[in-house]
């Protein structure tokens, strides 16, 4: 690694260690209803709560709140697939694309409205601009929203007693949307154009190049056809929402999505943004900061090492080409782009995998075995590091009350977190919230790989291969939706397995979550005495990052042997 | 819940996408859009490069290059043809792969009869880009081109080399990404030069 490697993994992670504290403590002021702002803005909330028939004053519990957000998904679902379906017949379709398929429309809706944003098409020759927008820019938010609803459900049944009520679904989904993903998106979308992020309705461009060439099919190329469309409204949201979901088929690797290094380091910088914040929201709406830096300490500790690890790993290169005379002091370049170079990919293949996000400004497929292993690991841990936009801190949240529960085992006390008793219903859901994701990662796993339709979509010899079709599991199965994209997964087994398991992934992890915050609700809230264990202090974060990587590691070790390990040691072999 | 709970939430679910769905999906699309084509109009239409009313391409997409007298650009996996900007993509080799090592050493054995007497041929121009659309080599791998193009061109070496210099983009913020050099840019400005010595004006 170069000083100047160094000096943009310290910047990088220095914003946005600066940037937590205000969002944090915005969104807390957001969720909680009680910003400066508020009478003025419910100027512009009530008339759409009106519009929905909703009564904002009204609470839910947890099965309203659970029942609710399934209905709005999976009206979301129903949108996404038909405007796919039927694009071909509506407006802004200046190049004429047809409609979607049944199999690759499902597995897109079912993607979008998860938070994954699987993508088995490529944007600028499968998608119109109505379905990009209508569908999938709107998806990019609401589902966002909806990650954050349910985990402000899970801290109201922190720090509520004695009562059935969460909030109400509705209040949440909107605030999310309007307050914090809207103007976030805005911003970021007008600086990206600044810096060459296309945003217009034209036509694709013909453009004469300057060397014509004889193409592949015999004849002279003489012309290019640039694609056009509004592209920074969805990347804006794609990076912020946690989605990933490309304009381009290159995903944040285009030019057109991601023109400069400052875009790059804006994006990347999107990525764990609010994640990240929702840590301090936490500690400020259970009345106690520290609880919420203890959470985003423990996800720090776990991020860096293996950050270096890939920075490491793409920084030396690719030991094949050592022999042939290649000067490799830009790294392992397969895949990347000159403007981000070595450690810039790196570092956005280590934070997109972290997160839910699962954009790409690289090709991981290409990355060197521990790169790519980094990338894998990182989902598997669950995708709590940052994680998605919400669904990130209510999944750490299952860990720490397995942590709490294993530290009160040791000392024979009843578990208990914030003033809250963890007892067997709650380990209950935390166990299946926890477990339910290496079940699903592994069972599609192994089905893909004793049938050879799952087989014969691989793109790569040897272990690689068998990377391959891991990655598309784990990353479906943990809402990411990045991949080894040379998987050839545009087929019905990938699209019809593969949307099915973002499904199960995504609602029976939040189900779960919002069982435990309703049961937590109705508890007492137990004042703090010298035996309570001190979940903000250093051994209890030690402790947590214990749990997070033992289940991690005993749930996957055997599947990355076969994989970028196994691939690793035939590397070191040349 | 009783059926009609649900039946009533069903309805305020529809209702909300329709209201998101505008809000998100066409009003705040179409205001970035006006916004972005106020602002900064040639950014959001895609940095075109226009040549007497003729488009030629756009300063952010790479351009396939072969001749002598150009630099060329890093290997693209895009299909059918190198850098169709209509379809981006990588070539998802692993580094394992011997497609890769294979296309590796073509390429290396290709630089070094179109480049005779210099070694250590920089990583970036035997390695495909993640979109297959990358602008831009490093100034090392347009300084390890300088000879051909000026020998090519019948200019010095001294001219060209001053020429990429002057094309390099440092790092952003002096410390953002990686130094580079636009291709096509470059490219542009060599002809544009070989035009003005002709008497030709662009």
């Amino acid at each position: 690694m170069t000083i100047n490697d160094w000096i943009q993994i310290g910047a990088y992670l220095g914003v946005l260690l600066v940037l937590v504290k205000p969002l944090g403590l915005y969104m807390a002021k957001i969720f909680e209803g009680e910003w400066p702002g508020s009478r003025v803005s419910s100027l512009v909330e009530r008339p759409i709560y009106r519009l929905f028939g909703v009564d904002d004053s009204s609470e839910m519990n947890w099965k309203s709140y659970a029942v609710s957000m399934l209905l709005f998904n999976f009206s979301g679902f129903l949108f996404v697939y038909a405007l796919e379906r039927f694009q071909f017949y509506l407006p802004l379709n200046p190049q004429k694309f047809a409609g979607v398929p049944p199999d690759l429309a499902f597995n897109t809706a079912v993607s979008f409205m998860t938070n994954t944003n699987w993508q088995a098409y490529g944007g600028e020759t499968t998608m119109s601009y109505l379905t990009q927008m209508a569908a999938l820019t709107t998806q990019n938010f609401v589902s966002a929203a909806s990650g954050m609803a349910v985990l402000i459900a899970l801290i109201r049944g922190i720090t509520r007693k004695q009562t059935e009520w969460l909030g109400n679904f509705w209040v949440d989904l909107t605030r999310g949307v309007l307050y914090i993903l809207l103007p976030l998106s805005f911003l970021l979308a007008l600086a990206l154009i600044s810096q060459g992020v296309i945003q217009n309705f034209s036509p694709y461009r013909k453009a004469s190049i300057v060397e014509p060439f004889k193409g592949d099919a015999g004849k002279t190329v003489q012309d290019e056809l640039i694609p056009m469309g509004p592209a920074a409204s969805q990347i804006a949201i794609k990076q912020l929402g946690t989605n990933g979901g490309g304009f381009f088929n290159a995903n944040s690797a285009h030019p057109f999505e991601n023109p400069t290094p400052l875009s790059n380091f804006l994006e990347a910088l999107s990525i764990p943004l609010i994640a990240a914040a929702l840590c301090y929201t936490f500690g400020v709406m259970v009345k106690d900061v520290k609880q919420g830096w203890a959470l985003l300490a423990a996800m720090f500790f776990i991020f860096v090492p293996l950050l270096l690890i890939a920075v490491h790993s793409e920084r030396a290169g690719n030991p094949a080409f050592a022999s042939l005379g290649v000067d490799q002091a830009a790294g392992n370049m397969e895949g990347k782009e000159v403007r981000f170079g070595a450690a810039n990919s790196a570092l956005w293949g280590t934070v997109t995998t972290a997160t839910s996000n699962g954009s790409v400004n690289s090709m991981h497929d290409s990355f060197m075995p521990l790169g790519g292993f980094v990338t894998l690991f990182m989902m598997q841990l669950g995708e709590v590091v940052f994680g998605g936009v919400g669904c990130g801190l209510y999944g750490m949240l299952a860990f720490v009350f397995v942590a709490v529960f294993v530290a009160g085992l040791m000392v024979g006390r009843t578990p208990e977190y914030l003033g809250k008793k963890i007892e067997s219903f709650e380990m209950q859901m935390a166990s299946v919230v926890i477990l339910i994701m290496p079940a699903i990662v592994l069972g599609s796993t192994a089905i893909a790989v004793s049938c050879q339709i799952g087989k014969s979509a691989v793109s790569n010899p040897g272990p690689h291969g068998f990377s391959q079709i891991l990655y598309a599991f784990t990353s479906m199965g943990n809402n990411n939706g990045s991949a080894f994209a040379g998987l050839n997964a545009d087929n019905p087994f990938y699209n019809i397995l593969g949307g099915w398991v973002m499904l199960l992934s995504r609602f029976w992890v939040k189900i779960p979550v919002l069982a435990m915050a309703g049961s937590l609700a109705r508890k007492k809230i137990i004042p703090s005495g010298p035996g309570t264990l001190r979940t903000s202090s250093t051994l209890f974060i030690g402790l947590l990052i214990g749990v997070v990587l033992i289940v991690g590691v005993l749930s996957f070790v055997p599947a990355l042997a076969l994989g970028p390990i196994a691939e690793y040691l035939g590397m070191a072999r040349i | 819940m009783t059926a009609k709970e649900i039946q009533n939430q069903s309805v305020i679910a529809l209702k909300a996408i329709c209201v998101f769905t505008i809000l998100l999906g066409l009003f705040y699309p179409a205001l970035v859009t006006a916004l972005g084509q106020v602002l900064f109009p040639r950014q959001a239409q895609g940095s075109l490069i226009v040549d007497n009313g003729r488009v030629r391409g756009s300063a952010l997409i790479g351009q396939f290059f072969h001749g002598d007298k150009y630099f060329w650009g890093r290997p693209s996996a895009t299909s059918p043809d190198p850098y169709n900007s209509a379809s981006s993509s990588g070539s998802n080799w692993g580094p394992n792969n011997p497609a890769l090592w294979s296309a590796v050493k073509d390429r290396v054995s290709f630089y070094q009869k179109n480049n005779p007497g210099l070694s250590g041929i920089p990583v970036d121009l035997v390695t495909a880009s993640g979109s297959g659309l990358d602008p831009d080599i490093s100034p090392k791998a347009a300084f390890f081109q300088v000879k051909r193009v000026a020998h090519a061109r019948g200019m010095s070496e001294a001219a060209v080399r001053k020429l990429v210099q002057s094309y390099i983009q440092k790092r952003q913020w002096g410390f953002l990404g990686e130094p580079r050099v636009n291709v096509l840019l470059l490219n542009l400005s060599l002809d544009r030069s070989a035009a003005l010595k002709l008497g030709r004006i662009f």
